[in-house]
């Protein structure tokens, strides 16, 4: 059993090395080269998928921060309108005031005015009605200069009002 | 791995024993004897083939060719044409394999299969143990494992026969594997650094020593390929030749039911240690040259820090 035999080893020499050749040639090198192409391609997947993960994220990132600009946008411009709305509000209310209160004020110095004008006709009126009154009462026509004198010192001594 | 080596040789020794004590019984029960040595010679070489239906045939039979003081008997025996019947299978089932492999993106069914073993020795076998540049060397190592596997295997078979349970035929494949080692050493450092490797980076005065130690290592190794793997395949034959042989030597069919349970055991075992021992050769096998080629390395780095 433990006898080698030379012709065998002879065989299995030459049966080892014809098939390593032709295996090598019609076997191991397409399927190696199959193999590596294989991985090659997953390889190339993978990184074109981690790729496009890493751009997908990083758009959406974006589009977050975007949005979030946005709404920090919005809110800015509706604040500012509102505060705008406020003051103009204001403005207006105070204008309107204003205005109001200037024109009880025009109103009220017109009615002084025509009171005071009422009553420097009216002094007028009662001085001419005075002297008629004391023409008639006198029946003596006086000079009609002297008695307005007199009359306006009399009315000048009166209140004013 | 390593301890199965003195683990068959007891079983070796007890078969031995248990076949002489059987010879003799044998000889008081008539065809008794006969059968069990005729069982026997399944496991060994012979010059005649057992085929199903037709029985045995003689295998063509050379004059022994003579070389100086050798001579070469190129006689075609049982193992030789086992030895081509795996080659030729292995030939069928690669090729097969690479043209389904080729011809799509993703491997189904049986190039699949094929394509996890090759996986297998270039992932786990080869780069680990040689690095990167032992992709070269993979055909070597792939058709190897394949080849010893297919005959490991082919045993396994009615009818069939165990050509790696040959002294011979694992003698062949530990030379092819000695020189792949030697090649591979010299090819990744040179001849001079693999001469000077020999030495083992000692003093010279050492040298005497050293030389013959590290040139016996060149040997043991593929030597230990060589038994281990001839001790391994006919080991599960011959124990399953002896369970069988309990039958004869009781000389009863009341004791079948036993030893045949035992050996469907075996060979579960045997189809175990068929892929085992595929594996184990060819994983050593680029493990030493791995060994080799990276001594060169290893010794550059040790001299860097020696000086």
């Amino acid at each position: 059993m433990l006898n080698p035999n030379p012709g065998l080893i002879i065989w299995t020499i030459v049966t080892f090395v014809l098939l390593l050749i032709f295996l090598k040639k019609f076997a191991w090198k397409p399927l190696l080269e199959a193999l590596q192409k294989r991985e090659e391609s997953v390889k190339n997947s993978i990184e074109r998928a981690e790729h496009a993960k890493q751009e997908a994220e990083r758009l959406l990132e974006e589009n977050r921060k975007q949005l979030e600009r946005a709404g920090q946008e919005g809110q800015r411009i509706l604040n500012e309108n509102r505060a705008l709305a406020e003051k103009l509000k204001e403005e207006i209310v105070y204008k309107a005031n204003q205005q109001s209160r200037h024109m009880v004020e025009q109103a009220k110095q017109e009615i002084e005015r025509d009171k005071e004008a009422a009553l420097i006709q009216l002094r007028g009126e009662v001085a001419t009605l005075a002297i008629q009154a004391a023409g008639i009462i006198l029946d003596e026509t006086l000079d009609e200069n002297k008695h307005r004198k007199i009359v306006d010192t009399y009315l000048k001594g009166l209140p004013k009002n | 791995m390593y301890f199965s080596n003195p683990d068959t040789a007891v079983i070796h020794q007890t078969v031995a024993d248990t076949l002489h004590t059987a010879a003799k019984t044998g000889e008081h029960g008539e065809s008794g004897g006969n059968l069990f040595t005729g069982l026997l010679h399944h496991v060994y070489d012979s010059p005649k083939l057992d085929l199903p239906f037709i029985g045995e045939i003689e295998l063509p039979h050379f004059a022994p060719v003579h070389i100086g003081n050798f001579s070469f008997d190129l006689s075609i025996t049982k193992h030789v044409v086992f030895l081509w019947i795996a080659a030729v299978i292995l030939l069928i089932l690669a090729i097969t394999a690479a043209r389904k492999n080729s011809k799509r993106t993703v491997p189904t069914g049986f190039g699949n299969l094929v394509e996890v073993f090759v996986l297998f020795i270039r992932d786990e076998v080869a780069i680990p143990n040689m690095g990167p540049g032992g992709v070269k060397y993979l055909p070597y190592l792939l058709t190897t494992f394949f080849f010893i596997l297919i005959m490991n295997l082919s045993g396994l078979v009615p009818y069939g026969a165990t050509a790696t349970g040959n002294v011979s035929v694992t003698g062949g494949l530990a030379l092819i594997a000695f020189i792949m080692i030697q090649v591979s050493a010299i090819r990744a450092q040179g001849f001079g650094r693999y001469l000077a490797h020999l030495t083992g980076g000692v003093h010279w005065i050492l040298w005497p020593i050293m030389i013959p130690i590290e040139v016996l290592g060149l040997f043991t190794k593929p030597f230990a390929l060589m038994i281990r793997l001839f001790a391994n395949m006919i080991g599960g034959h011959i124990v399953i030749v002896s369970l069988i042989g309990l039958i004869f030597v009781f000389q009863s069919y009341i004791i079948a039911p036993v030893p045949i349970a035992f050996v469907l055991g075996i060979n579960f075992l045997e189809l175990f240690v068929a892929f085992l021992q595929a594996y184990i050769f060819t994983m050593l096998t680029s493990l030493f040259m791995g060994l080799g080629m990276q001594a060169a390395h290893e010794e550059g780095v040790s001299d860097s820090h020696g000086h």
